[in-house]
């Protein structure tokens, strides 16, 4: 899986939280996010390099890679996915801009794939950092951006990465919205689903 | 004695393909289960706490199967295991070491038996507070390729009033154990040391 590909995996990490109850009410049923995150080889890292389609590609291959995983760590099928978000942190030999390779111009594609559907922006937050670093990774609703109960974010890190020449890359999804949402807005039953916003 | 309450389950997987040397064949993988549950005795001194210890066994169960189960569901892949408490700003650090046998006893249970004593740690903390937890093998302490720890934490919790309660199962040596010591290969596997 990793010997073959384009990125240089050292470590895959998932997170599942389920949230059960808020202010003593109960969640039913519970709220649940996951992501998936990969520590990965900068190749970029300590010089300046030009051309970042090598990171392009890797974003490609870690695009499929990470919502497979994510999805299968809630144990539903990726159509029902309803709200997703990436991020990465890029070591500190790295550029903020080889974190926005990965992220922005193929990533998406195979995330979309994967969920079948994704009309939306994939909302994204990108940093350098060091070991331990937290990564707040911002969620919204995949078909329509504008569904308020799903604006919503998801904070990972990993205490040992990034190292200096590493990134780490995350994609999260989620079964659901905020544990008690209520403060209006666009609902998720009022999709109209054609632009992405509403 | 109260219900167990619980706000919250967060699951983490690690799968290390390599620290800098050659990638595993097989990748070991590092798992933990973490529980934010109400702290029934915070905000004052309550003597008698001991009886919560039975009434955390279910929830000690749910999460070892929930590690198994993130692991793939098959526990003869587990090979080391560590538990771990942090508790919120209005408890004690005693509150967390009643986790100590409910943890442990199902960790054995879903094992089918294993020897060793389940390494742990505790600490007062707030919200995002990072615990390390140490891990060992599961039948021979001194496994030394098996040493190792996790660090876990969650970014909202635990609350004042709360709890984390954490178990934490690995699935095989450190990926570039090399310092020696008693192998995996050579325990014994009588007192749970060897």
């Amino acid at each position: 899986m990793t010997a073959t590909g384009k990125a240089k995996i050292r470590k895959l990490v998932t997170f599942v939280e389920e949230t059960r109850s808020e202010m003593g009410r109960a969640i039913d049923p519970p709220t649940r996010r996951a992501a998936a995150v990969a520590v990965i080889k900068n190749p970029c890292a300590g010089k300046f390099v030009e051309d970042l389609s090598e990171l392009i590609n890797i974003g490609e291959e870690l695009g499929g890679l990470l919502t497979e995983r994510a999805v299968a760590a809630l144990g539903i099928s990726g159509t029902s996915v309803e709200s997703y978000g990436k991020a990465a942190a890029v070591g500190e030999n790295g550029e903020l801009e080889h974190a926005a390779a990965i992220l922005h111009p193929k990533l998406g594609a195979p995330v979309r794939k994967a969920l079948g559907k994704g009309a939306a922006l994939i909302p994204s937050s990108k940093k350098r950092g060091g070991l331990g670093v937290a990564l707040d990774i911002p969620l919204g609703h995949k078909d329509a951006a504008f569904v308020r109960s799903h604006f919503d974010g998801m904070e990972v890190r990993i205490n040992d990465a990034p190292r200096a020449n590493e990134i780490m890359v995350a994609v999260a999804v989620t079964d659901s919205g905020r544990p008690l949402a209520r403060v209006g807005g666009l609902k998720k039953e009022e999709i109209k689903g054609e632009d992405g916003l509403r | 004695m109260p219900e167990v309450r619980v706000r919250k389950f967060v699951t983490v997987v690690e799968e290390i393909f390599h620290e800098g040397g050659p990638v595993a064949e097989v990748p070991p993988r590092r798992a933990a289960v973490l529980a934010i549950i109400a702290n029934p005795f915070a905000a004052s001194y309550v003597a008698d706490i001991a009886g919560f210890m039975d009434d955390l066994k279910l929830l000690g169960l749910e999460m070892a199967k929930a590690l198994v189960a993130a692991l793939g569901g098959d526990s003869h892949v587990v090979e080391g295991y560590g538990k771990g408490a942090i508790v919120g700003a209005a408890g004690e650090l005693e509150h967390g070491a009643l986790w100590h046998v409910p943890g442990g006893y199902a960790m054995r249970e879903i094992l089918g038996g294993a020897k060793a004593i389940v390494a742990s740690s505790k600490k007062v903390g707030g919200p995002g507070a990072r615990l390390d937890i140490p891990i060992t093998h599961i039948n021979a302490s001194y496994v030394r390729s098996h040493f190792d720890s996790m660090e876990v934490g969650v970014a909202d919790g635990p609350r004042a009033d709360e709890m984390l309660l954490a178990l934490v199962m690995t699935t095989g040596a450190r990926v570039h154990a090399r310092v020696g010591g008693l192998k995996a290969s050579e325990i014994k596997g009588e007192d749970g040391l060897r």
